[in-house]
């Protein structure tokens, strides 16, 4: 199978592979670029566990292929803490204990960072409809959600 | 398989027209990719159109018409309020479509070429009187939408055939558009029906309508009947159970644990009648 070869934007670093067509970016991110945030939770964009920006816009790694990210920007979760200072949601999910296995966190939080940045207000009803398509098997999520609703109330006060 | 980016529809249906093997368009991948995965659907050759100029665009027209590209991804339709004013149903039947993340990628085009009867961007198209350009080996046509599908999986275009664009008709006056599904969750599911109304009134009356159901038939279809039980009506109560008489009728569903075939056809008549009632309303101006 002839490889591609792509070249692309991951956290701000220029990022250069060979994909095979058929494989998704998803597989590329954890093997060929070797950032094993994002997880494969079921592989067909329902539990949202591989979530990744795609030139700013919320997607499921698992539903893009590899060469489609060719000349993209895409933002993971290794680049949501700065060097050693998480991100305020960081903090919060763990201050709320959001979290068990966290098989499911990396793609809730970029989720939850996408949502803050369209959204800096966001109602409960808003924040449970936004991560309808990021499964949690543990929390039962009202953690997840009271730990994303008080990071935007301390993002919107300068806290 | 083969990675194609055409930088035009003609080299892209030029592919398409002389593969040899099982061919694939790709604009959102929501579904191409979930078959690939699968292996229900393996392409030879998969033909990405997302590097064809226009095909992000959403343009509204100098008639008030609105032409959406191939790969506009519905997050970018509910970011668009201008076309949300003119066609609210057919935005809210596609922003019922899987998740945020889904919706960052997934397509009007591709819900309408994935042949899936519970399509939810589908109803809303063919209430709204949309038809698609489709660009093959032998020239382009206009097709309206309800004639694309023709059962589960499969559509009318030929081979090396594509939908190069979405046309929506211009709202005009008094106007109004809505789209209802039943499905037993919240969010994330398939409809169990679906129906779009769309209608023009003057004063109380309607004077045009067309409705659409969507997942109780082999495809998604334009129910006539329905229409006429609503045109020169107020929207009074024999009116609708006229709708919903109509709507049930037109019903031939498939029987599963999601919901049986009494079920269905009965949803259908109350969706007509509630998704009647709201874009009547935002005919007449009413929120």
């Amino acid at each position: 199978m002839t490889q591609v070869h792509v070249t692309t934007t991951v956290n701000g670093d220029e990022v250069e592979f060979l994909a095979d067509p058929r494989e998704t970016l998803l597989d590329c991110l954890r093997d060929k670029v070797g950032m094993t945030g994002a997880k494969e939770g079921c592989g067909t964009g329902d539990c949202g566990a591989c979530s990744v920006t795609l030139d700013g816009r919320l997607v499921c790694s698992c539903l893009v292929l590899g060469v489609e990210a060719e000349g993209k920007d895409i933002g993971t979760i290794e680049g949501m803490a700065d060097g050693d200072d998480l991100h305020p949601l960081q903090a919060k999910f763990i201050e709320y204990a959001a979290l068990q296995c966290g098989i499911c966190t990396p793609g809730i939080l970029v989720a939850t960072e996408a949502l803050l940045k369209k959204s800096p207000d966001p109602s409960e009803e808003e924040v449970r409809y936004w991560l309808a398509g990021n499964l949690c098997r543990c929390t039962g999520y009202d953690k997840i959600i009271r730990a994303v609703l008080d990071t935007a109330r301390d993002l919107r006060e300068g806290v | 398989m083969k990675y194609h980016t055409p930088a035009t529809f003609e080299d892209a249906v030029g592919i398409a027209a002389n593969a040899t093997g099982v061919t694939r368009f790709l604009a959102g991948g929501t579904d191409v990719l979930v078959q690939l995965r699968a292996d229900i659907v393996t392409p030879d050759d998969l033909i990405d159109v997302k590097h064809i100029p226009g095909v992000r665009d959403m343009t509204q027209n100098p008639d008030g018409s609105w032409t959406i590209g191939v790969a506009v991804a519905g997050a970018e339709m509910t970011e668009n309020p201008a076309l949300i004013a003119d066609w609210p149903g057919v935005v809210e039947g596609m922003d019922l479509i899987g998740s945020t993340q889904v919706q960052g990628r997934a397509t009007l085009t591709g819900n309408l070429c994935n042949g899936s009867p519970a399509g939810d961007a589908v109803p809303g198209m063919i209430a709204a009187g949309a038809s698609v350009s489709v660009t093959g080996p032998d020239g382009s046509r206009e097709v309206a939408v309800e004639d694309i599908p023709t059962g589960p999986g499969r559509t009318s275009l030929a081979k090396g055939e594509m939908v190069t664009a979405v046309h929506l008709p211009a709202r005009g006056q008094n106007g109004g558009d809505a789209y209802l599904r039943f499905i037993p969750r919240t969010e994330m599911d398939i409809a169990v029906v679906g129906c779009a109304v769309n209608l023009r009134v003057d004063g109380d009356t309607i004077t045009e309508a067309r409705v659409a159901l969507g997942a109780v038939a082999p495809t998604a279809r334009l129910v006539e009947d329905a229409a006429t039980a609503l045109i020169g009506s107020k929207l009074d109560d024999a009116a609708l159970e006229a709708l919903a008489a109509a709507a049930s009728a037109a019903c031939n569903p498939i029987d599963d644990k999601r919901g049986t075939i009494e079920f269905r056809t009965h949803v259908a008549g109350v969706l007509a009648q509630r998704a009647a009632k709201i874009a009547y309303a935002r005919a007449r101006g009413e929120k």
